[in-house]
């Protein structure tokens, strides 16, 4: 068992004929993805790494059966690539794109929530469910199938930790990058629900970042209805504050967003919290430790 | 992106937001002619530079001379405007060295009955633009926050919909605006709040907003910021950027599609991933160390931007040595070598350089790397990088 995606998942590229559309399509069917198809309109007919292109989303769920996307087009088109894929009733919309305008994706959020389709992202690294799985950017080789559940609002500090964990023998049922950008599909909430209700996840590893309160509001949902074994890891601890975070961003959350705050919020759910980007994969051995004692 | 007061005004004024008149002036003969025009018995002087805090700020060259000034005859506007004018002008986000006054907005006074504060963001916890007031205008509103939230009132609106008329009622009655000022805010706001949307702004913030003893609602004061992500769709108001305001180090970072913010330590980092390089900072100053920068080069950059991203680095007085930590991804770490190799050649080394690389492609990097015979600190995984690239200090 897994999370969002496994070996049965069957995966479309929007955006297949580009450069990195290519790239990836490749690497995600060298790891094992069942990569049926691409769309580009204009460019129905074409091949690309041995899978058929179609001109729009619905004709390749059509002829492809695809139950997942993965998107590639530029910032611009993001928008209308995810809700095509919501209108051609994907349930699983992976957007990889980052510098989408953030008012796109204000208008997008709302058609999103009055569908049945998940979006993970933008601007993140993808979905992982280690040798099954793998729609996105990341390096598939330092994952490992196992009992930890990863997500992340970072790309690259994901990795980082997976590698942690695959090298104290850790393996991972699914990992999750949600993206970087103010507003995403997927929240932390809705993956600490899915990964409690997985069978095959024992422990989860969260990486937040200063900035907003989607970690304050991850804490308060693990004291209330998590039994799993949570660690954490903020980044950001070291940035000098109003460099990084927007001026008004810190006033409609009231003075919150700091580093202090958060994992002040964090250890008072329970949560063993990294207090060195290094020290992420021992900080969930400990938090399964620390739950066997209990 | 960040514009002048006096451009900001200028987009609200077209789009029916009440400003008061006022004309720019880059000249001390040009603010005394434009006080003239203005025709009152007084006009404020204000120097224009991206930063806040301007009123309370001070021009070096002229410590008794504020950023912004009443001023009562066209003799002196003149005067004012002579002292800000080519003056840096020192305040609380500016730093020691102030910013330079290239122009000074004079403004017409006009008659305050109470001043208000009204803000537009988009909120991540209602995925949308939030439209925010308070009654405690002209002051610092992060200190409203903190000690009285509950003298903050917000309005979540759709942004195709735009803020309808009973939110912007319902805003005017907890402000207390009485009569014919409800009509006003609600033209004011629903005005502001189309803009917003319009130009994919990040923020915009009036403050103060007055309310005159007629009862109409004028902003005195106008920030906006826009969404970098959407300026591809708005080379309008690409047209005002004012590149004598960017730091030069993050402006030249900019065209090269990098992302940099400097700071005060001696660690150059490279590094791809804004929370990798977050967390970069956080374990060299876990390890003693200080940052020199933060440098995320995304994770489609070319040899020609990593290069340039070496450059920068190196190019950085303060810097004393130089940590590389990529994660490939997107990124192959072949890329990275790359731009190690050409920078080793086109610019040359002067401090000790630390390489840690994982991911795509990183056994052909780290071959590349050996094979160089350059003199290259390599590292295991984070801790190691850390230590080594503080020891490289000290040593």
């Amino acid at each position: 068992m897994s999370i969002l995606i496994n070996k049965n998942t069957r995966v479309i590229c929007q955006g297949i004929t580009g450069k990195v559309g290519q790239f990836h399509t490749k690497g995600c069917k060298d790891y094992g993805t069942q990569m049926v198809g691409g769309v580009t309109p204009g460019k129905a007919g074409e091949t690309v790494e041995g899978v058929p292109v179609f001109d729009t989303v619905a004709e390749a769920v059509k002829q492809t059966g695809a139950d997942a996307t993965m998107i590639f087009v530029p910032p611009a088109f993001t928008a209308d690539a995810i809700l095509e894929a919501i209108d051609a009733g994907i349930p699983t919309v992976i957007a990889i794109t980052e510098g989408v305008p953030v008012l796109d994706m204000v208008r997008v959020y709302d058609l999103l929530k009055r569908s049945n389709s998940r979006l993970i992202g933008p601007n993140c690294p993808g979905v992982i469910t280690p040798e099954e799985c793998k729609i996105g950017i990341m390096p598939g080789y330092i994952h490992k199938k196992g009992p930890v559940g990863v997500m992340s609002r970072s790309g690259t500090l994901t990795y980082e930790a997976v590698w942690q964990l695959t090298s104290l023998g850790l393996g991972q049922s699914t990992c999750v990058g949600l993206g970087g950008d103010p507003i995403v599909g997927t929240s932390f909430i809705d993956l600490l629900k899915l990964y409690e209700a997985d069978p095959a996840t024992e422990a989860i590893m969260m990486m937040g970042e200063i900035g907003g309160t989607a970690e304050e509001e991850a804490a308060a949902y693990v004291k209330q209805h998590v039994t799993k074994p949570v660690a954490a890891f903020i980044a950001g601890r070291a940035a000098p504050p109003g460099k990084r975070m927007g001026h008004a961003g810190a006033i409609i959350s009231g003075g919150k967003g700091t580093a202090k705050e958060k994992v002040a919020a964090l250890e008072a759910a329970g949560i063993e919290v990294a207090e060195s980007p290094a020290d992420m994969g021992t900080a969930l051995q400990r938090a399964i430790a620390r739950k066997r004692r209990a | 992106m960040k514009i002048h007061e006096f451009q900001a005004k200028e987009i609200l004024r077209k789009a029916g937001v009440a400003v008061p008149r006022s004309i720019v002036a880059r000249s001390p003969e040009e603010a005394f002619a434009a006080f003239k025009e203005l025709g009152g018995p007084l006009a404020v002087v204000k120097a224009q530079i991206h930063a806040g805090g301007r009123g309370k700020g001070t021009i070096k060259e002229h410590p008794q001379q504020h950023g912004v000034q009443l001023v009562k005859s066209a003799e002196e506007a003149k005067k004012v405007a002579a002292n800000l004018l080519g003056g840096h002008l020192i305040t609380i986000q500016t730093g020691a060295t102030g910013q330079k006054v290239n122009q000074v907005l004079v403004e017409e006074g006009c008659d305050i009955g109470r001043e208000l504060y009204l803000g537009i963001v988009v909120d991540r916890a209602a995925a949308g633009p939030v439209l925010m007031v308070s009654s405690e205008g002209g002051m610092n509103i992060e200190e409203v926050a903190e000690k009285t939230p509950e003298l903050i009132f917000k309005e979540a609106f759709y942004p195709d919909l735009g803020l309808m008329p009973y939110q912007a009622r319902k805003l005017a009655n907890l402000l207390g605006l009485k009569g014919a000022s409800i009509r006003s805010a609600e033209k004011f706001m629903q005005a502001l709040c189309r803009v917003f949307v319009k130009s994919d702004c990040s923020l915009a913030e009036i403050n103060p907003l007055v309310v005159t003893k007629a009862g109409d609602l004028i902003a005195l004061d106008a920030k906006m910021t826009f969404d970098d992500n959407a300026m591809f769709r708005h080379k309008d108001l690409e047209e005002l950027r004012d590149l004598s305001e960017e730091e030069p180090t993050e402006e030249r970072a900019g065209k090269a599609g990098l992302s940099y913010v400097k700071l005060d330590g001696n660690i150059g980092c490279l590094v791809n991933g804004a929370g990798l390089a977050m967390s970069t900072m956080d374990l060299i100053k876990l390890h003693g160390g200080e940052p020199a920068n933060f440098l995320d080069v995304g994770g489609g950059a070319n040899v020609d931007q990593v290069t340039e991203a070496f450059r920068i680095l190196l190019d950085d007085k303060n810097t004393k040595a130089v940590l590389v930590n990529i994660f490939g991804g997107i990124m192959r770490c072949t890329t990275i070598a790359s731009a190690v190799l050409e920078a080793y050649e086109k610019v040359g080394f002067n401090v000790p350089l630390v390489v840690r690389l994982e991911g795509t492609e990183v056994e052909q990097a780290r071959k590349m790397l050996a094979e160089s015979k350059l003199n290259i600190i390599s590292a295991e995984g984070l801790t190691d990088a850390a230590k080594k690239v503080v020891a490289s200090i000290s040593a």
